[in-house]
């Protein structure tokens, strides 16, 4: 909060003219769905804009705007176009739309859209492979658990989501292919109650490790609580389940802010449709933590051979739910086939919310 | 069994806050206040209960704290509407935006830090017991009680009351500050029972949910204690049955708590002189005194 007021009172400042531009550093702005504190994926956002000061702070100027909801995003949006950002990194799915709308009025200002897939000639999308840690994590999941059930904790069925599920469970197959995946949807991204209370419902059903889609730690504080096992999501959050975390999927974003916002200093900006993974950082995974030493092997053998493109989750042929495979044999899945994937694959006992 | 236990108890730990925190708007509204402000007080409740919790080490001492902070927000509110005749809607939702961003600040540090949570036996803890006997202890208060009497008397018709010669003002602060101590400690229950952590917004709308239970339980404890536990018991057998693989769609479970509380609610309070009698005919005036 104390954060916001002072982003306020720099938008606020730069009200007053372009003097920001005068003194000759760039402006880079975010647009937040939720709050810096979440601990997860807004707090991995922020921590990027962190890199980016650190790293490039004699020259560019950094603004944030935090808790934005997705419906009123234009307001928000527009008002840093008009307050002289040179680029906007607007950072979650549903901010597809508003951002289009505003890039169409404001064609000198870079727009970069986290996670969607609609572009223009001043809007770039970035996107990283989540699906890959989950990868990691399934095989993690298949070793570690006793019951042979992990709980999934999920949001919303965008492919985004389903992606990591599918991916999850190839993982666990790849160690024990009669593995169980129980899904429960929260229909919400943030509900530290409800997410709870989801994972305590997994536990009781018989999963003995939770994973999440959701953004708060609510999942791993119960896994601790409940002397269970459990993966932390966007963010490290070995602190709410020092005896619970597994690894966690971290999102570094930095890396790619930084590059972005050096390209368009030096002039070599050009509009793009990023899709990092781990090859390039983006996609991290936090240190092993609770398990033997044989499953920690074999966790960083898989993370190192999906890194090194040895080893890539969606590799073909892959047998959806229904029986019916796609992809070629031994070929990976084309980008946009993960992309807009909205199918489970084979062995998940839920039937995707359409 | 072992299972059915694990369900039943998410099942009271999802209720409990609700629970509380509509008792307190229960009692505030039978006094002839509307307070939309349960959201916030809620949120300073978990906020203050967990630092408290966090700086001395006991669990005890946060409940106390969320009870206080809490009551702290609704001073504010009674200051603001009773003794300043603010329009008691507005500032309702001012207590509320107020309440989410003021704790954002004060909980800027302690965000991902650790407690001790409230101890429990077998998943129950001393606030769900206290839960249920404050269900008996306001019904009592509310209907066997001169006290009581005179609450309802103010929430009805606030002019007599005072020609009786009751406090209008003076008791209405009082049901303000007992509400706001409720909400501060249904905050206080997620933050230090339910999923001991502090985050921001961590209370996601339950003080609404409170609020409008309230209104459908046609102010009347028991069937708060119905409502609370049916909402709860839905949202957490949504969950449940998602488990089993049925293919429902979960938008259509989501949903299912809200529609099935109002539904149950809005049939048991078909009776229209019930419904008359109970509900506080001077809600949401402000009181000024002739002379």
């Amino acid at each position: 909060m104390k954060k916001l007021l002072i982003s306020a009172a720099v938008v606020a400042m730069a009200l007053g003219g372009t003097q920001a531009h005068a003194a000759g550093k760039l402006k880079a702005c975010w647009v937040y769905l939720g709050a810096i504190g979440d601990m997860g994926y807004t707090f991995q956002h922020n921590e990027g804009l962190k890199q980016v000061q650190k790293e490039l702070g004699d020259k560019v100027e950094t603004v944030f705007v935090e808790n934005v909801p997705e419906a009123d995003a234009a307001g928000p949006i527009e008002r840093l176009a008009r307050d002289g950002c040179a680029i906007i990194f607007t950072t979650s799915f549903g901010y597809m739309e508003p951002t289009i709308q505003v890039a169409a009025k404001y064609p000198k200002v870079m727009f970069e859209h986290a996670t969607g897939f609609k572009t223009a000639p001043n809007v770039s999308t970035y996107n990283a492979k989540f699906y890959q840690d989950r990868y990691v994590q399934g095989v993690v999941a298949a070793k570690m658990s006793k019951t042979g059930i992990a709980g999934y904790i999920v949001s919303f069925p965008i492919p985004e989501v389903v992606m990591g599920i599918n991916s999850f469970m190839l993982g666990a197959q790849s160690v024990n292919p009669n593995f169980k995946v129980k899904i429960v949807w929260v229909n919400t991204w943030f509900d530290p109650g409800k997410e709870g209370d989801a994972a305590k419902v997994l536990f009781s059903q018989g999963a003995d490790i939770i994973t999440q889609h959701t953004d708060s730690a609510a999942a791993i504080t119960v896994a601790e609580e409940q002397k269970k096992l459990g993966f932390g999501q966007s963010s490290d959050q070995i602190k709410f389940g020092p005896h619970a975390q597994l690894t966690a999927a971290v999102d570094n974003w930095g890396p790619y802010y930084v590059r972005r916002i050096k390209q368009l200093l030096d002039g070599t900006y050009k509009q793009a449709e990023s899709w990092d993974g781990m090859a390039e950082g983006t996609v991290t995974l936090a240190p092993f933590a609770n398990m033997p030493d044989d499953v920690k092997a074999l966790a960083q053998k898989t993370a190192d051979d999906i890194k090194s493109g040895k080893l890539e989750p969606f590799t073909g042929p892959i047998t959806k739910q229904d029986g019916t495979t796609v992809g070629e044999k031994g070929k990976p899945l084309p980008a946009g086939d993960i992309l807009g994937m909205n199918y489970y694959v084979k062995g998940i006992d839920d039937k995707l919310p359409q | 069994m072992e299972q059915f236990y694990a369900i039943a108890i998410t099942i009271v730990g999802a209720s409990t806050p609700l629970l509380i925190a509509a008792l307190g708007e229960l009692v505030v509204e039978r006094s002839g206040v509307l307070n939309l402000g349960v959201e916030g007080m809620m949120i300073i409740g978990a906020v203050t209960g967990f630092g408290a919790a966090y700086v001395t080490g006991n669990p005890y001492v946060g409940i106390l704290a969320a009870i206080f902070g809490g009551m702290l927000m609704s001073l504010l509110f009674g200051f603001l509407t009773l003794t300043l005749l603010a329009n008691q809607v507005a500032t309702g939702l001012a207590i509320t935006l107020l309440g989410i961003g003021l704790s954002a600040l004060i909980g800027e540090n302690l965000v991902g830090k650790q407690i001790t949570r409230v101890p429990n036996f077998q998943g129950v803890d001393i606030l769900i017991v206290f839960s249920f006997i404050l269900v008996g202890l306001v019904s009592w208060f509310l209907f066997r009680t001169r006290y009581g009497l005179m609450v309802r008397a103010v929430g009805d018709n606030h002019s007599s009351a005072h020609a009786m010669g009751f406090s209008v003002i003076g008791l209405r602060y009082a049901c303000v500050a007992f509400g706001g101590g409720c909400a501060g400690l249904a905050g206080g229950y997620l933050s230090l029972a339910q999923t001991p952590q502090w985050v921001e917004n961590m209370t996601a709308g339950r003080g609404w949910i409170a609020l409008a239970l309230v209104v459908f339980a046609t102010w009347l404890p028991q069937r708060l204690l119905f409502g609370a536990y049916l909402f709860g018991t839905i949202s957490i057998l949504a969950f449940t049955v998602q488990t089993f693989g049925w293919g429902i769609p979960s938008q259509l479970l989501s949903s299912t708590p809200y529609l099935v509380t109002v539904v149950a609610l809005v049939l048991i309070s078909r009776n229209k002189r019930l419904l008359t009698a109970n509900t506080p005919a001077c809600l949401g005036q402000a009181f000024v005194a002739d002379r």
